[in-house]
């Protein structure tokens, strides 16, 4: 049961399997877990995934929104997988270097396009597709942060398609989830099968949160010595209010909603028992949108009137800061490794998909042209929503984007369907390939820094190259080796 | 610690308190609705014994929206099943979870499993299901989830300023609650005022004791027939009696001290002045004023000592 059955049909010959090669043998860095998988008991291996399952519950890390009023249970869990996503040393090397590179000239663009905008004067990136765009925020213009560093932490989607490179897909700049799920996978993946861990040449993630904290304390308000962290939050009916929670337990900072907070002479206080006490880094997780009434959404109930004035003011610093959504925007991705040439004078170390603007007539023609081969994505849409994936589309759905293309192509870009890498997991019938990606998580701060690793999300369903959570998607435990 | 979760976890306490109380307060109704009794006047609808809860927890107005006529059956829907009804117990159990979920890094995982597994008990009741297996089993259940809740959180909790918020919760609704419960046979009427003394009086009193867990320790400690002045003073003054109001205001005042600081005397000093009055207080005292009277009296200052306690941490209008 524990070779993966590569003749299903929707496995086409150029899908990179990470765990056997294109000859059928395992490739090298799998064969300790592929030797461990042979040898032990099935029976075993079922009882733990109950377990892992049972525990998932019990101890509530689960997602999406609880109804008030539904007596089904709508705390769902993220389905685990117990086969981890291996990845040898020199390729981890190669993505650590490239994401430190990507997310170092991310930042530089950012404080760029808020100050100078030298890249645009320069012409390398067309000013008005920056300027233009919706998540551009006016208000950060010429607005000084604390090391100029906008992206305190980013979410980097990476994937690996047939001739196994990996390519960017996506950087998640904004408010990117997810990281309790690598921490509470690898404890998880240590207390059922303790053995795997022996031969000690998995390397650990479990420092993330100290990290963070010590990344969030680095980048306090000017000349205070001890800075306060408090993590921001919508709420418990926020679908990631188990994420925050978590991270704020695990790093030992106060979770505060809006009302928590108030505003005085241009200074962010908590309300306490004790009386008001000062905060200086919000790690938010609150959309821009929603972080103050007086400045952004006037009906946002989530946020904290006066934030914005403190912010600007230099007395508290928000991570990530407000308007880095220009930065991971879908119609700016295409431009990423011409950042990196421009702020670095570097090659770019990780690939972009080639990616189509369909705001340019040229483009658009062929999109349209060849729809059935194309992955067509909203430029502002995310998980996973608003997507046509063409090779598995119906002509109904191909019909229905073409018309809403040809309305507003400035919406659109396509690429070309990546074959997502396969990795080995567990689904009803036994083991079966099904596709994956990963997200690292970068922290920028004094330094740039990340722990070996990231979030593998897996799509269960057959065939299917969707990974998110909210649409059937699973996660892994993922080992980099020493 | 914030003042948002000092207040959620207070309410989460007060619910689950509330919850327990009104299943007892229940209980005493349909204990004393099983007694012989004719109404004095046709009409007379307060006098009824189903009346009883809805006026002594102030749910009445409400009642009378949902529910043309008194009935126990009624009563019942409304005061443990009803939705909408923000104490029936229902409604507390869910704003008990609710809290706890929103503060599950202050507690332990024990506590909010333990009421959380309550809460999915709950939520699979309804009005044939509590016939099934019978009111009476029904309400003992509630006062278990209450004892367990109250033992996983003795037994489990660090005891930090989050614990002392708990208790602090719990004491003050219990106070509230027997002072409810107490004055309930205030308007439990009698067939008729040869009727003092006699049979009826005395099931009544002991039904209300035994509500309020005390009618054990009304026989250990008096060794005699109940009077309401030996009910009252078991009620209200002993101290050693865990749901008297005396005992109450002592673990209020207690905690008090932990939580306040140099800016908080005004709050020790009406917590202090209410728990003297319980400490030398003397029951002649009260059958003279009226055990009514001082009961009414009573919930007014406990009112406005937890609205103070809400306005110092719960709920700061800095």
């Amino acid at each position: 049961m524990l070779v993966p059955n590569l003749s299903s049909p929707r496995m086409s010959s150029h899908t990179y399997d990470e765990m056997t090669g294109q000859d059928g043998g395992i490739r090298a860095h799998y064969s300790a877990f592929a030797n461990w998988l042979d040898n032990t008991d099935a029976t075993r291996i079922a009882q733990k995934r109950e377990e892992a399952e049972r525990a998932f519950h019990r101890v509530g890390i689960t997602f999406a929104v609880y109804g008030e009023n539904s007596h089904s249970d709508t705390e769902r869990l993220i389905p685990f997988d117990i086969v981890p996503r291996i990845i040898p040393a020199d390729e981890w090397e190669v993505l650590e270097t490239g994401l430190k590179q990507r997310v170092h000239a991310l930042n530089l663009f950012l404080a760029d396009v808020y100050h100078e905008q030298r890249i645009l004067k320069a012409g390398a990136i067309p000013a008005e597709r920056v300027l233009g765009n919706t998540q551009y925020r006016r208000e950060m213009a010429g607005m000084d942060v604390p090391g100029g560093i906008y992206a305190h932490i980013a979410g980097v989607d990476i994937v690996r398609a047939g001739a196994g490179e990996y390519y960017v897909l996506e950087d998640n700049l904004r408010v990117p989830s997810g990281v309790s799920y690598m921490l509470e996978n690898r404890k998880m993946m240590m207390r059922l099968f303790p053995e795997l861990f022996a031969t000690r040449s998995i390397r650990p993630v479990q420092h993330y949160p100290d990290m963070l904290l010590e990344n969030l304390r680095g980048v306090g308000p000017k000349s205070v010595e001890n800075p306060t962290v408090a993590v921001l939050t919508p709420g418990a009916y926020n679908s990631a209010y188990f994420e925050h929670a978590f991270l704020a337990q695990q790093m030992g900072v106060e979770l505060v909603e809006g009302q928590d907070l108030f505003v005085q002479n241009d200074t962010v206080f908590m309300r306490t028992t004790r009386g008001p006490k000062r905060v200086h880094v919000i790690y938010r997780r609150v959309d821009d949108d929603f972080l103050d009434p007086l400045a952004f959404r006037k009906d946002s109930m989530l946020g904290v009137p006066g934030l914005f004035a403190a912010y600007r003011a230099g007395r508290v610093t928000l991570a990530n800061a407000i308007g880095t959504g220009v930065a991971d925007d879908k119609s700016i991705y295409p431009f990423v490794p011409d950042m990196i040439r421009y702020y670095l004078a570097e090659e770019p170390i990780l690939n972009n998909v080639p990616t189509f603007m369909l705001y340019k007539p040229k483009d658009c023609e062929y999109a349209l042209a060849n729809l059935a081969d194309l992955v067509v994505k909203e430029v502002h849409g995310a998980g996973g929503y608003g997507m046509l994936v063409g090779p598995a589309s119906t002509a109904e759905e191909r019909a229905s984007f073409r018309e809403r293309i040809l309305a507003a192509p400035e919406k659109y870009i396509a690429q070309p369907t990546l074959a997502l890498s396969t990795c080995p997991t567990f689904v009803g019938a036994g083991v079966a390939p099904r596709h994956i990606d990963l997200r690292p998580y970068v922290l920028s701060g004094t330094d740039i820094d990340l722990v070996p690793g990231g979030l593998t999300r897996v799509a269960l369903r057959e065939g299917s190259l969707v990974v998110n959570s909210s649409q059937g998607g699973g996660t892994k435990d993922t080992w980099v080796l020493a | 610690m914030l003042s948002r979760t000092a207040n959620e976890l207070f309410w989460m306490a007060r619910h689950i308190e509330r919850a327990e109380n009104t299943a007892r307060l229940l209980d005493v109704t349909y204990r004393t609705s099983l007694l012989p009794y004719q109404p004095q006047e046709p009409g007379l609808a307060w006098a009824e014994p189903w009346a009883v809860p809805l006026i002594s927890t102030g749910g009445a107005t409400t009642y009378y929206k949902t529910y043309p006529v008194l009935a126990a059956e009624n009563v019942l829907r409304f005061m443990i099943l009803d939705a909408g009804y923000p104490s029936s117990i229902y409604c507390c159990l869910r704003a008990a979870r609710e809290s706890a979920r929103s503060v599950r890094g202050a507690i332990t995982s024990e506590m909010y499993e333990d009421l959380n597994g309550a809460w999915i008990e709950m939520r699979n009741y309804d009005y044939q299901r509590l016939q099934g297996i019978g009111v009476s089993e029904f309400l003992d259940w509630v006062k278990m989830r209450s004892h367990l809740f109250r033992g996983v959180t003795f037994g489990t909790m660090l005891r930090d300023e989050a614990y002392h918020f708990i208790r602090l919760g719990t004491h003050i609704e219990r106070a509230d609650n027997t002072a409810r419960i107490l004055d309930t046979k205030y308007h439990i009427l009698l067939p008729s005022a040869a009727d003092v003394g006699g049979a009826v009086d005395y099931y009544q009193w002991s039904s209300l004791l035994q509500s309020l867990s005390g009618f054990e320790a009304y026989r250990k400690i008096y060794s005699d027939v109940i009077t309401p002045r030996r009910v009252a003073e078991l009620l209200v003054l002993r101290d050693d009696m865990p749901r008297s109001l005396h005992s109450c205001l002592k673990l209020i005042d207690d905690t008090l001290e932990i939580l306040c600081d140099d800016h908080s005397k005004e709050l020790r000093r009406q917590a202090g002045e209410l728990y003297a009055r319980l400490h030398f207080g003397r029951t002649e005292d009260i059958m003279r004023y009226g055990l009514h009277e001082y009961l009414m009296d009573f919930l007014q200052r406990i009112y406005v000592l937890a609205a103070e306690v809400s306005a110092r941490f719960l709920v700061p209008t800095y």
